[in-house]
């Protein structure tokens, strides 16, 4: 079953045109991978999946929900559809468990307790079990990360969207958050994720897509795509990316 | 002539009490209009801005002593009578409405967009995000000058004095012109609103520095 279907996203910011007709499906338990130089368009294609930037055309259907304007119907797409950004935008007055505790409460309705086994489930998903009542400022770069994404699976997701989740972090800290990813990954999580980690990307991605001036310019399965670019604008991205 | 003795010292002292009244009052009037105001000004609807800022500018571009003429007189226009208390109650209502809604209003922007952004992605509704993500922060930043603003109202209340309200400036100037003796009189007043302010002006700075240390934490 498609997890993700978009067609012919276009999306502008006043004049400027972003999104030129991007068209995309992502399958259940399937992890993509978008890159693509900033501005190419790839993270306001992710952040159109759930609506925090609204299209001027084209169609979204994400875990069985259409794309819509109305805000309840928007809030119901949003329950099955995990976002994690690269500012990790932790609640910083809330404790790690609490962060993780309060969308399930507030908007699945659960009881504390629940909420709390299950926050607590998710700390130890994510390598961060014993630190359930320490605030964000308390914690490392890379534990905020996978806090929220904890957060983020704490509302059981049917599709988790990746912001550059490691382009703030200290390459020391960006391993421990793509580990959490790929153990995702495994457990059969289906996964949109924008990324500057091209070795991850090849390594954890069934499928890489590269973005080129607000269009899908190439794509394949991650193993082709990264050994074989047939594009010279890949061929040349990828030599730059690599160094 | 009467001199300055005990008597006179509390009857000062017991016009605190309208001195407190009329600062409670507006305080609590002035602050739930005062939310509003800033839930109006941060609300996406232009006409809400364009009235709130012109309220807003009016209001702030007004002395209080003639805001608090205009609450006293304006009503025997139509032919109303109305209590003093009553028209310091509005006019201090009305000016602190404005300024706390002022400060509320900056405290909500200044809590990053990107908070907005991830309780709307967790499906949080607009009231709930307000309600546990944004205000708890909001509050913790706006509370040093939300009670640094109250130690300008308790202040503010002097002035309804004026319309012959019986507060302790007023109770002051009454003992002040019995006894003759305007320097105990007002030393006296002085002591009171020094009393009363001098708290509130510590919490004020405690608020500050624990704002300053702890970041957004509860």
């Amino acid at each position: 079953m498609s997890v993700v279907v978009a067609k012919n996203i276009h999306k502008s910011f006043g004049a400027l045109q972003v999104l030129k007709g991007v068209s995309l499906t992502v399958e259940g338990g399937e992890v993509v991978a978008l890159i693509g130089r900033s501005g190419s368009g790839k993270s306001t294609f992710l952040r159109c999946l759930n609506g925090l930037e609204t299209i001027d055309a084209g169609e979204i259907e994400v875990a069985g929900h259409r794309m819509s304007s109305k805000p309840a119907e928007l809030r119901k797409l949003r329950r099955d559809v995990g976002i994690v950004f690269q500012s990790y935008n932790l609640f910083p007055h809330l404790t790690a468990g609490e962060n993780i505790m309060l969308a399930p409460v507030q908007v699945k309705g659960l009881s504390r307790k629940a909420a709390r086994d299950e926050a607590q489930r998710c700390l130890s998903l994510v390598g961060l079990g014993d630190r359930f009542d320490a605030y964000p400022d308390m914690l490392s770069g890379g534990q905020q990360q996978r806090v929220a994404i904890a957060r983020s699976l704490a509302m059981q997701p049917q599709v988790l969207l990746f912001d550059e989740v490691t382009s703030a972090l200290d390459p020391e800290l960006t391993g421990e958050v793509l580990a959490v990813i790929e153990s995702l990954a495994r457990d059969g999580m289906t996964m949109l994720l924008v990324t500057h980690e091209m070795g991850f990307a090849r390594r954890v991605a069934n499928r890489t897509i590269f973005m080129k001036d607000g269009v899908i310019h190439e794509e394949g399965p991650s193993a082709e795509f990264f050994s074989a670019p047939k594009t010279p604008e890949l061929q040349a991205f990828l030599r730059s990316e690599v160094g | 002539m009467r001199t300055f003795g005990s008597p006179e010292f509390l009857f000062i002292v017991y016009a605190l009490r309208w001195t407190l009244t009329l600062t409670v009052i507006a305080f609590i009037g002035g602050g739930i209009m005062g939310i509003v105001l800033a839930l109006l000004r941060i609300a996406r609807s232009r006409v809400l801005r364009a009235v709130t800022t012109f309220y807003m500018q009016v209001i702030q571009g007004l002395p209080l002593l003639v805001l608090l003429f205009l609450c006293y007189y304006a009503p025997s226009l139509v032919g109303l009578e109305i209590a003093a208390l009553t028209a310091a109650a509005v006019a201090l209502t009305i000016n602190s409405s404005a300024f706390l809604g002022a400060i509320w209003e900056s405290a909500l922007r200044a809590i990053p967009k990107a908070q907005w952004e991830s309780a709307d992605a967790l499906a949080l509704t607009p009231y709930k995000t307000l309600r546990f993500v944004i205000a708890p922060q909001a509050i913790r930043l706006a509370l040093p000058s939300t009670v640094g603003f109250l130690v300008q109202i308790i202040k503010q209340t002097s002035l309804a004095s004026i319309i012959g309200f019986i507060e302790i400036t007023r109770a002051g100037q009454l003992v002040s012109n019995a006894t003759f003796e305007p320097l105990k009189a007002f030393l006296s007043v002085a002591a009171l609103y020094f009393a009363v302010c001098f708290p509130l002006t510590q919490l004020s700075l405690w608020l500050e520095r624990r704002t300053a240390r702890g970041g957004a934490r509860t």
